[in-house]
This record gives C-alpha cells, sequence and structure tokens, in this order.
C-alpha cells in the first residue's frame, strides 16, 4: 500500500495486541462511587453547579463556566451527590470534583438517548442540518474537547479566528503509539459516525477538504473506511507510514500537507484543524443525537494485565474498577501507564478516575518497565537523526545539566514536541526528552522577555 | 532489573517515572561489539599477510588498551568501564595502525597515549576531542619515525619469506613516473601489499565497512564523501605515469590507510560530527587534505592527520551545520 510519512521518527515494535478484540462494555455497579473532575480539559476548570445531597440524571450536566475557554462536566450515571471534593486526576493534578454514588437505573435527562440499545426517536431536531452557531453550542455543551490526550476544548477549536482560513479538516487516525487501539477500534465500529462526524466539520468550514490519516497497519480499517466514504468528494483517506510520532499534530499536518506549523505557531496559522478519531466521533454523538460525552473506550494491556483488550466505561469510573472489572492482573505490575509507553504519564496509584482524555491503561511488569541505567553520551548522533523536530538533543541535555537555559531557548529547545523519540534511541540511555521536557516547560512558564 | 524489583515489592507501590517509558534495545556495548566483529576480516588479513608478529601486536594492544582503561578507572576511583568494549575497539585500531616490524613495547606506549592521555583524561568515553588511536599513532610517527615509517615488510602468506619492501604510495611519492599497472591495483584491493597491519587489505575493510552501514553503526556520509573524494581528486590529479586514469583514482583510494580511515577512524562518534550535513563537509575535508598531504606534503600518507585536524573541526561543523528546525526559517545555533 502506498503510504506517506514524516522525515526522522523511530518505529518501536507496535504491540497492538488489542486491535482485533470487541470493545467490552463494563457497567458500573449499583453503589459504586464515581468520580467528576471538574478539569478534564484545557482552560479554566468548570464549576459544580450541582449541591451535595442532589439526585442527578445520566447525561446532567455536573459542573460549567462562563469562561470561554472551558468545558462542562457531564454525570455518566443516575444518582446523587455524595459529596464536591479536592480529586486527582490521571495526569496527576489535584482538582475540584463531584462524586456521585451510582442508583444504577440510568435515568436520562430529557433529550439524551443513552443506551445504544435504546429509543434512537428522542432527538431533539426535526432533522435538518443546524446552523454553525448551534452546531458549535451543541459540541460545547455536550463536553467534547480533544480526546486524543490533550484535552482542548472543541467548540474553540472548531471556532478560530475569521482571519485564518481553514482549507483542510484532518482527522488523526495514526495512533502511533504502540499498544494503543481504541482509535483502531472506533475506525471499525463506529465507521459510518466518523465519517458523518467530518462531514460536521466540514459543514462549518465552506469549501475545506477532510483527510483522514490511517497508519497501514490499520488496513482493515483503511479498507472500511474507503468503503463508506466511497461517495464523499471532500474527503479522502490517507494511508501512512507506521511511524511514531505520526499522530504528532505538527508531524501529521506535514505528512499530509507538506505544509509546517510555524513554531509557536497553531495549525489554524496554515489552514488546518486536527481532530482525533474519538473526538470527531464524539462531534456526532453530539450534534446529531445530542447526547454528551460520558462514556470512552480505554485500552488495557501490558504483561501483567490478566485480559488485554478494549473496554468501554463511563466517565468517572475509576481506574482500580476498571482493571477489576477486566480480569486484574496476572502478576503485580512494577508501573501503570495512563496512555502510551512514549508519553503516558506513570500513576503511583490506580485511584484516580477515568477523565475524557483518558485512553490506556498499560500495567507493565517488572521486565517491561525496566530502564537501564544512564551512561556518558558517545555523540553517535542518533537522538539528531531521529528528532521530528529537528533538534540537536545531545546539545540540548548538556544545557540543562549546565543550567544555561538562555542556550537551551536560543537553541529552539521550546520547539521540542515532547515525543521521547530521542530517549528511545539513546544507546546510552541518557535521559535526553525528560530534562528537555523539564527545561522546557520551565522556559514556557517564565515570562517572555 | 534489581532497582525495579525493589520498588514492586511493597504492595501498590508503582515505579514512576518521566516519559518515555519504553527504550531500544541498543546499548553502547552492542555498537562496540558490532565494530570489532566489524573488523575481525582485516584483522585476518593483517596476519595472513604479516604473520604471527601481527598477530602477537593486536593482541598486546588490546591488552594494553584495556589493562590502562582499567588502571586509569582504578586509579580516579571512577565507575568501571572496561566492559562497554570501547578500549578493545581502540587496542584493534591502534594495533592496525603499526607496522608489522614494530617492536613489542609499542603497543603500550600507544595504548598509553590514546587510553590515559587522549580519551580518559578528556572524561572518558565519548569525550575524546580527537580519535584515540590515531591520537597514538601521531605521537609514535613523531616520536618514533623510523620504527613507524621506513621498516616495511612485503605481504607474504603468514609472513614467511617476506622481505623488505617500501609502500605503495611511498613507491608512487618517491618515483613520480611509476607506471601504475592492473595488478598494484589488484594487490591493493586484496591486500598484498606493505603497509600497516591493518590497512592493506582494502575488501576486507569494505566488507567490514558495509556491515556497519547494514547494522546502522555508522551512517554513510563520512566514508562515502570521504573516499569520493579522494577518488574523484585521484583521478583529476593522476599520478601513476601514463597509466589509466581510471587506476590512478582507484589506487589513491585503495592505497595506504584510506578505507581504514574512511570506514573506522574518521567515523569515531565522539569526534565526528552528529548532523548529517556535517559529516559531509567532515568526509570532503578529510579527503581533500589526504589527497593535499599526500601529493604535496612531506609524507607520503595523509589519512591520520587529515583526519585528526578535521576532528579539530568538529565542535564548528556541529555549530553550523545544526539542522533546520521544523517550522522556522533557520538553523538551530542562535
Amino acid at each position: 500500500m502506498k503510504s506517506l510519512t514524516f522525515p526522522r521518527g523511530i518505529h518501536p515494535s507496535e504491540k497492538k495486541n488489542t486491535a482485533h478484540k470487541p470493545v467490552v462494555k463494563l457497567s458500573p455497579a449499583v453503589g459504586e462511587l464515581l468520580t467528576f473532575p471538574m478539569s478534564q480539559h484545557i482552560g479554566a476548570p468548570a464549576e459544580p453547579i450541582v449541591n451535595v445531597g442532589d439526585r442527578v440524571l445520566l447525561g446532567q450536566k455536573l459542573g460549567d463556566s462562563a469562561q470561554p475557554l472551558s468545558s462542562p462536566v457531564h454525570s455518566s450515571v443516575s444518582g446523587v451527590v455524595k459529596s464536591i471534593t479536592q480529586t486527582l486526576t490521571p495526569t496527576g493534578i489535584t482538582c475540584q470534583a463531584v462524586i456521585v454514588e451510582n442508583d444504577g437505573e440510568d435515568n436520562a435527562v430529557g433529550n439524551f438517548a443513552i443506551l445504544d440499545s435504546g429509543d434512537q426517536s428522542i432527538l431533539a431536531d426535526d432533522g435538518q442540518t443546524p446552523d454553525r452557531d448551534k452546531v458549535l453550542q451543541l459540541i460545547r455543551e455536550a463536553g467534547v474537547v480533544g480526546l486524543g490526550g490533550a484535552g482542548f476544548p472543541t467548540h474553540i477549536k472548531l471556532n478560530p479566528p475569521k482571519e485564518k482560513a481553514i482549507d483542510t479538516i484532518i482527522v488523526n487516525a495514526s495512533e502511533c503509539e504502540p499498544y494503543l487501539t481504541t482509535d483502531h477500534r472506533a475506525m471499525l465500529d463506529e465507521t459510518e459516525r466518523l465519517i458523518s462526524g467530518l462531514k460536521i466539520i466540514l459543514s462549518l468550514f465552506p469549501g475545506a477538504k477532510g483527510l483522514i490519516g490511517v497508519e497501514t497497519n490499520k488496513a482493515d480499517a483503511i479498507e472500511k473506511l474507503l468503503k463508506v466514504a466511497r461517495n464523499e468528494s471532500d474527503i479522502t483517506i490517507v494511508p501512512l507510514k507506521p511511524k511514531y510520532p505520526q499522530g504528532a499534530e505538527k508531524q501529521l499536518i506535514y505528512t499530509l500537507t507538506k505544509r509546517e506549523v510555524p513554531s509557536g505557531g497553531l495549525p489554524a496559522d496554515i489552514g488546518c484543524i486536527v481532530d482525533n478519531v474519538d473526538t470527531v466521533i464524539a462531534i456526532e454523538r453530539a450534534v446529531h443525537r445530542r447526547r454528551p460525552l460520558i462514556r470512552r473506550v480505554i485500552t488495557v494491556d501490558g504483561g501483567a494485565a490478566k485480559n488485554p483488550g478494549n473496554y468501554e466505561v463511563r466517565l468517572g469510573t475509576s481506574y482500580s474498577s476498571l482493571i477489576e472489572h477486566s480480569g486484574g492482573f496476572v502478576t503485580p505490575p512494577c508501573k501503570l501507564i495512563s496512555g502510551g509507553p512514549m508519553m503516558g504519564v506513570a500513576m503511583f496509584t490506580l485511584d484516580v478516575p477515568v477523565t475524557k482524555t483518558s485512553s490506556a491503561i498499560l500495567c507493565f511488569t517488572d521486565k517491561e518497565a525496566y530502564l537501564p541505567p544512564e551512561k556518558n553520551c558517545v555523540r553517535c548522533g542518533r537522538c539528531v537523526d531521529h528528532c521530528p523536530a529537528r533538534l540537536m538533543p545531545l546539545e540540548l541535555n548538556q544545557y540543562v545539566i549546565a543550567g544555561e537555559m538562555d542556550e537551551f531557548v536560543a537553541h529552539n529547545g521550546k520547539d521540542c514536541i515532547e515525543c521521547g523519540s530521542c530517549s528511545y534511541v539513546c544507546p546510552s540511555k541518557r535521559h535526553l526528552a525528560q530534562s528537555i521536557r523539564a527545561a522546557r516547560r520551565q522556559a514556557l512558564a517564565a515570562p517572555r522577555k | 532489573m534489581q532497582s525495579n524489583s525493589s520498588n514492586a515489592i511493597a504492595e501498590n507501590r508503582y515505579l514512576v517515572t518521566s516519559t518515555p517509558h519504553i527504550r531500544d534495545n541498543s546499548t553502547i556495548k552492542k555498537l562496540m561489539f558490532d565494530v570489532i566483529a566489524a573488523l575481525c576480516p582485516a584483522a585476518l588479513a593483517g596476519i595472513y599477510y604479516f604473520g604471527w608478529r601481527a598477530a602477537a601486536l593486536i593482541i598486546l594492544s588490546i591488552a594494553a588498551c584495556v589493562g590502562f582503561e582499567y588502571l586509569f578507572n582504578k586509579c580516579a576511583r571512577r565507575e568501571q568501564t572496561i566492559a562497554d568494549l570501547s578500549a578493545v575497539v581502540t587496542g584493534l585500531l591502534l594495533s592496525f595502525n603499526l607496522p608489522p616490524t614494530a617492536p613489542f613495547w609499542m603497543p603500550f606506549v600507544g595504548a598509553f597515549v590514546a587510553i590515559v592521555i587522549v580519551k580518559q583524561l578528556f572524561g572518558g568515553l565519548g569525550q575524546n576531542f580527537m580519535n584515540p588511536a590515531l591520537g597514538a599513532r601521531a605521537f609514535l610517527m613523531a616520536a618514533y619515525t623510523p620504527l613507524m615509517a621506513s621498516n616495511w615488510l612485503s605481504a607474504a602468506p603468514l609472513g614467511i619469506d617476506a622481505v623488505t619492501s617500501s609502500t605503495p604510495l611511498t613507491l608512487i611519492k618517491e618515483d613520480a613516473s611509476y607506471m601504475l599497472n592492473n595488478s598494484d591495483i589488484l594487490n591493493a584491493l586484496i591486500g598484498n601489499t606493505a603497509g600497516c597491519i591493518g590497512e592493506t587489505c582494502a575488501i576486507a575493510l569494505i566488507l567490514g565497512g558495509a556491515y556497519l552501514l547494514i547494522k546502522k553503526v555508522i551512517s554513510w556520509h563520512i566514508p562515502v564523501t570521504y573516499i569520493a573524494t579522494v577518488l574523484i581528486l585521484g583521478l583529476v590529479i593522476h599520478r601513476g605515469g601514463s597509466g589509466s586514469i581510471i587506476n590512478a583514482g582507484l589506487f589513491e583510494a585503495l592505497s595506504g590507510g584510506l578505507m581504514l580511515g574512511a570506514f573506522f577512524m574518521a567515523t569515531d562518534y565522539a569526534s565526528s560530527p552528529v548532523t548529517w550535513l556535517g559529516r559531509i563537509i567532515f568526509g570532503a575535508g578529510c579527503g581533500l587534505l589526504t589527497v593535499i598531504i599526500r601529493n604535496y606534503g612531506g609524507y607520503p600518507e595523509g589519512v591520520s592527520y587529515s583526519i585528526l585536524l578535521l576532528n579539530l573541526c568538529v565542535p564548528l561543523l556541529d555549530k553550523y551545520c545544526a539542522p533546520r528546525v521544523f517550522g522556522t526559517k533557520r538553523r538551530a545555533q542562535a
């Protein structure tokens, strides 16, 4: 299959063990406590709009904010608000959360047809295509944010400043991280929804083309997408060479359009908007079916997981409950990662809730988690050869070690995309990405001179 | 692995580190092992052509390099690094740069210069600003010129019946009208000429170099530009009397230490550039200097000095050949 790619990058063992297992739906137990962090997105945290003791319905808004850059949070079960408290999220931050005790009734609020087997006639609309403002409002009200991991509010992303002429809408279906297969499953199981979700976005940008970039290691998904989209003249399915970080926004845009997002800029600066597969499907659910974002599919994998697979869970379910329902561990895990092995976050506890941006729980054994000790840099240049941002990680690492922040910034340290390719290929196992990330965060947080 | 295990011993305690959580399986030791494997054909060829003395010098060089590395680490109370095999590589390369007639104390002097002075005093593995084996060779050339550059032996199976001879590059330097013929080229290719232990058999070195390229231990940029520059300038300058112009180019490329230098010396990680553009300039610069020294300098051969001189340019090459950063119009240096 002819496929496109970008220069540099790496190709770790794919380990897509769970791609061909059907998604298992898990339901929370009666009496189970679900935790809804008010900050699952980039921007202002939502404020709780319910009180302790309130009965809430499935799909009911628990929190919202008047700030433009924010996103509401909905209850994924019906039940009673037990408390409003601080909670830890999988990404390691602590924020306010609403805790709901599930009553198992799944009483849905008004317009939301929640169960897939449920009544599909509850459409609040007459079937006509809603106008632009209505679409954006529906997306906002459904709490849709970037589900690929960043959590950027989608209604803001789809409403760029007027002067930015958007001509390309890209669906990020590369799923280049090892182990992760949720996007692959979604493309197979919800192909029609993905295409109609993309058509909704395209309707917001008259004249724009839609591109779906899929790595060729998901050949069945490409085939199915081609079949479903065969009559869509403005949608193109583009096979991509399996390579990491193909799913990095800037690399994906470059691969598909040969345009480079300027340093410090956004995709909209070069006429592109990128949304992940799950996000596009969530847009379809929000606009066509008035459904809020209350569930998602999570890959559970790694040598310590008893039943690796994809599990659909309600948002707010705790990671420990998900692991338990999936069958638990075969051996005690050494490391637990929320997300993929290249960019996921290592967790010190499973006592965190599934959020909108959760994508995977990897349970690594001692052997899988083994990290070799750091040695002298031998200047082999592999980090330079593989850096997709075309930086010189070995030099940036030296600046960080020497505390030379000015040099770090002067040598474009802030253009690092934190993909970790440099650390992956380093034969001396140096902590390149780790040190550069730390310095980059510091540089980005510092006031501009 | 032990440190990780101890983290998981207490129940519900998990290892937390920064990303990425996986690494490829490359190690310094594996890279060095590949280099050693790639040097084996040339070592065998050296032993075949120059006999037991060559074998003894190779073994003594390796032993001396590993020994000095061990002793230095011991005295300086540094972590012991002999297991990474880099000292073995240095030892092999050092012996390859010795004439087969070298006295048996010479590898020890060379190893001291290579390991202690050039490598360890500058910080050890990866910190040397020039190739340790070439640094040692330059020292030995300067200190023991008669021993290093006059007693050449002709190649002979297992070194039996070898007679005093001169290297092809010396020959052509002294007699510019010397007419190159096809057998000169063939002898240079298979190593049937006088020269240092590991440099004469071009085909064995090319084989080893190809192995390193296939295993991606080295990139093509330095060896290809280096050899191509020497070959092309050889065609242009056309030494070798009225012989064919092709033979003149091939002779320059296959003679002396060029193959050894281009594949194994100039590609030394620590003392070569880290970007592709830097490597191309580095290789071309080495080639240009080699040809200049061979044709217009005082020595018949210029590979080692040209690499050493370009080694000194590496910081500059790294600075000015940095890649253009994604999303910008300029290279990374400020």
